[in-house]
């Protein structure tokens, strides 16, 4: 019989709380500051071009989304599937689902040419664009995750909390497959047309997201020193490994299709062979840091025991996820379209991939301040959040959360 | 009395003169509007026309730019000037270009070919798709333009476009032509002189400076008509469109490429 779970607000002492608080708000503060250098100057301050048209932030930007659907399925694991050990966690997930949104969607606000004029995109739609649909998909992500954060935590809620969990993870599904369309629709760019990007996305997001989580809940439960069990602690493990290792599935598969048609051989050529920064970046950033490290920490009989390999083998999964976006986004733009089937540029007034040639793009500082800015605006959310709301349980010690344990 | 009879008598002269100076300066306008036949602005386009181009590349001159020159001068691109502190590298990455020479060699033959690339005007555009805001729209007539007003710079349609087609504007705009707004955050691409067009004229800037430098390579009308000197010329011989695996039925078509 499980023992009953108590949440709290996250009691950490007051100073450190606010240290902690200060610290991220001046982050987040400069990464608001060099999108308004951005902004004031244009993006000719940036290193992006008419080749390469959406950089870093847009990295960020999307790191961000997609993790940010993955971090609520902890709580879709307890509440959709009924796994009860996962319930007490769902509280967390839901906040940092939402956290993690935000700070991705003023990322790629605040890169637009014209972040002034938002309230257009919210009010003039063309429903043939998957952009549009993902600005209601993301809106409506924070309704609906909002209502089942409510549904959890209020006792009076609990009538909806089955069909608000449900739509929540129906959402969250759509929403993914949203960001992934984002590419997937692009005909003319041979890194990007592929139905497979979909799926693909969703299978990062659950890993991207879950090892996000893995890090907080780590993190917060050891600050303000609540017990957190080794039971808990395995199932996120396996799930984590699962995810790393179905993500690199699809990575495989995607390269494969890809190989299959010689049309594309010489876009995976430069993506697995030539590519400079991009094939590095694959090799080194998606296969190694963000694949096969993990699995390796994961699935090792004793390291996986520890909660620092833990926290490294998560941390390697959020920065080989980063270098996964970076290789997808730009990798897939800095290599030249096919504007002439057959033929070789030999000169071009606008960079058409002249002999072959791959377009540049160096990050600017200002970018990755932006970037970075993302990230702090989703942790002040989360500790904020954990700080005012009963988020966390006072104890995930295997007393309390493994429903198997013998007490 | 003879006082009162004067200053009407005057007063009936100089509405007399008055009359005749504003006869005289509005009725050419009347006439000249009257013989181009313009379509008023305030009506709407119709798909009665489709405006359309043919580049013969055979007859695109290597080295010659003319057509670029012009459309910066038609359109004001050259106005913009290199912000202090960028690298000349950097910005003219960075510079909007609507049209661009590209120089092509077939990789089995050898054989190579000098054409203009600019906006293909899809009657299909994937910008237009994937836009937003409705700011990327095709009008009825055939062109595929931006809203500035709409545009919130989000660059979706650059990474849709098969033909590189569009440009960012990555500086403050200070110096514009009228005929030709413009602004920082926004992106823009060829527009087939839309002003001119709507302006009750038939010919682009492009077209006109081929032409001017005797090399006739560019010829654009409504595709619509079928005694329009594009369309003879289309009908007359066989045209490919670039990427026409895609079937977007572009309005710019190809010969000798």
């Amino acid at each position: 019989m499980m023992k009953k779970i108590y949440f709290r607000e996250w009691d950490l002492e007051s100073r450190s709380y606010w240290m902690l608080l200060v610290v991220l708000a001046a982050i987040a503060g400069i990464g608001g500051l060099a999108a308004l250098y951005m902004e004031h100057n244009g993006h000719w301050v940036t290193g992006m071009n008419n080749q390469i048209v959406w950089g870093t932030p847009h990295v960020f930007a999307i790191f961000l989304i997609v993790a940010a659907s993955g971090a609520l399925n902890v709580a879709s694991i307890g509440s959709v599937f009924n796994k009860t050990i996962y319930k007490p966690l769902a509280p967390l997930s839901a906040l940092l689902a939402i956290a993690l949104l935000l700070g991705g969607l003023l990322v790629l606000v605040l890169d637009l040419g014209r972040p002034d004029r938002l309230i257009v995109a919210m009010t003039t739609y063309n429903f043939k664009s998957i952009f549009a649909w993902n600005i209601i998909l993301y809106n409506g992500f924070f309704v609906i995750v909002g209502i089942y954060l409510w549904t959890v935590m209020d006792r009076k809620m609990k009538c909806y909390y089955k069909p608000a969990g449900v739509t929540a993870f129906v959402w969250r599904l759509v929403l993914t497959t949203g960001t992934g369309s984002i590419f997937g629709f692009l005909v003319a760019r041979q890194a990007f047309d592929a139905a497979i990007m979909a799926p693909w996305f969703i299978v990062m997001s659950f890993g991207f997201g879950l090892a996000i989580y893995m890090l907080v809940l780590m993190d917060v439960f050891k600050r303000d020193k609540r017990p957190l069990g080794d039971a808990i602690m395995k199932k996120l493990k396996g799930l984590l490994a699962v995810f790393v290792a179905a993500n690199l599935m699809f990575m495989v598969t995607y390269h494969l299709t890809n190989l299959y048609a010689t049309e594309n051989h010489a876009f995976e050529a430069f993506i697995l062979v030539s590519g400079g920064v991009y094939t590095a970046l694959f090799w080194v950033g998606e296969v190694l840091i963000g694949g096969l490290l993990p699995l390796a920490i994961l699935f090792h009989p004793t390291l996986s025991l520890s909660r620092g390999w833990l926290t490294a083998a998560s941390v390697m999964v959020v920065v080989g996820g980063w270098m996964t976006i970076y290789v997808i986004v730009i990798g897939g733009q800095a290599f030249p379209m096919a504007l002439f089937p057959g033929k070789t540029i030999l000169e071009s007034g606008f960079y058409d991939g002249v002999n072959g040639m791959i377009a540049s793009y160096t990050p600017s500082i200002p970018e990755i301040l932006l970037g970075i800015g993302g990230v702090a605006v989703a942790l002040v959310v989360t500790v904020i959040g954990i700080r005012m709301l009963k988020i966390l349980p006072i104890s995930l010690a295997d007393e309390v959360a493994d429903p198997h344990a013998s007490v | 009395m003879n006082n009162s009879q004067d200053t009407n008598q005057k007063r009936r002269q100089f509405l007399l003169k008055g009359a005749a100076v504003t006869a005289v300066a509005v009725a050419p306008g009347v006439m000249l509007h009257t013989a181009a036949k313009a379509k008023p602005l305030g009506d709407a386009v119709t798909d009665a026309v489709r405006w359309g181009m043919l580049v013969d590349a055979a007859k695109c001159a290597d080295g010659c730019d003319s057509c670029v020159q012009a459309c910066n001068d038609e359109n004001g691109l050259n106005l913009l000037q290199k912000p202090q502190g960028a690298s000349d590298e950097m910005w003219d990455e960075q510079i909007p270009k609507w049209i661009r020479n590209v120089k092509v060699k077939d990789n089995l033959t050898g054989h190579v070919t000098n054409l203009p690339m600019m906006c293909q005007h899809c009657e299909e555009p994937p910008c237009v798709d994937v836009c937003p805001t409705t700011a990327s729209f095709r009008r009825a007539d055939g062109i595929v333009m931006v809203d500035r007003h709409l545009c919130i710079g989000c660059r979706y349609c650059m990474m849709a476009c098969p033909y590189k087609a569009r440009s960012f504007v990555h500086e403050v705009v200070e110096h514009k032509l009228t005929r030709a707004p413009r602004g920082k955050g926004c992106v823009e691409s060829c527009n087939f002189c839309v002003h001119r067009l709507d302006d009750g004229k038939t010919t682009t800037a492009c077209q006109d400076a081929c032409a001017k430098d005797g090399h006739n390579a560019i010829t654009f009308g409504d595709l619509n008509d079928p005694g329009s000197e594009v369309s003879q010329a289309l009908k007359e011989q066989s045209s490919t469109q670039i990427r026409a695996d895609l079937k977007l039925n572009t309005g710019v078509r190809y010969r000798g490429v």
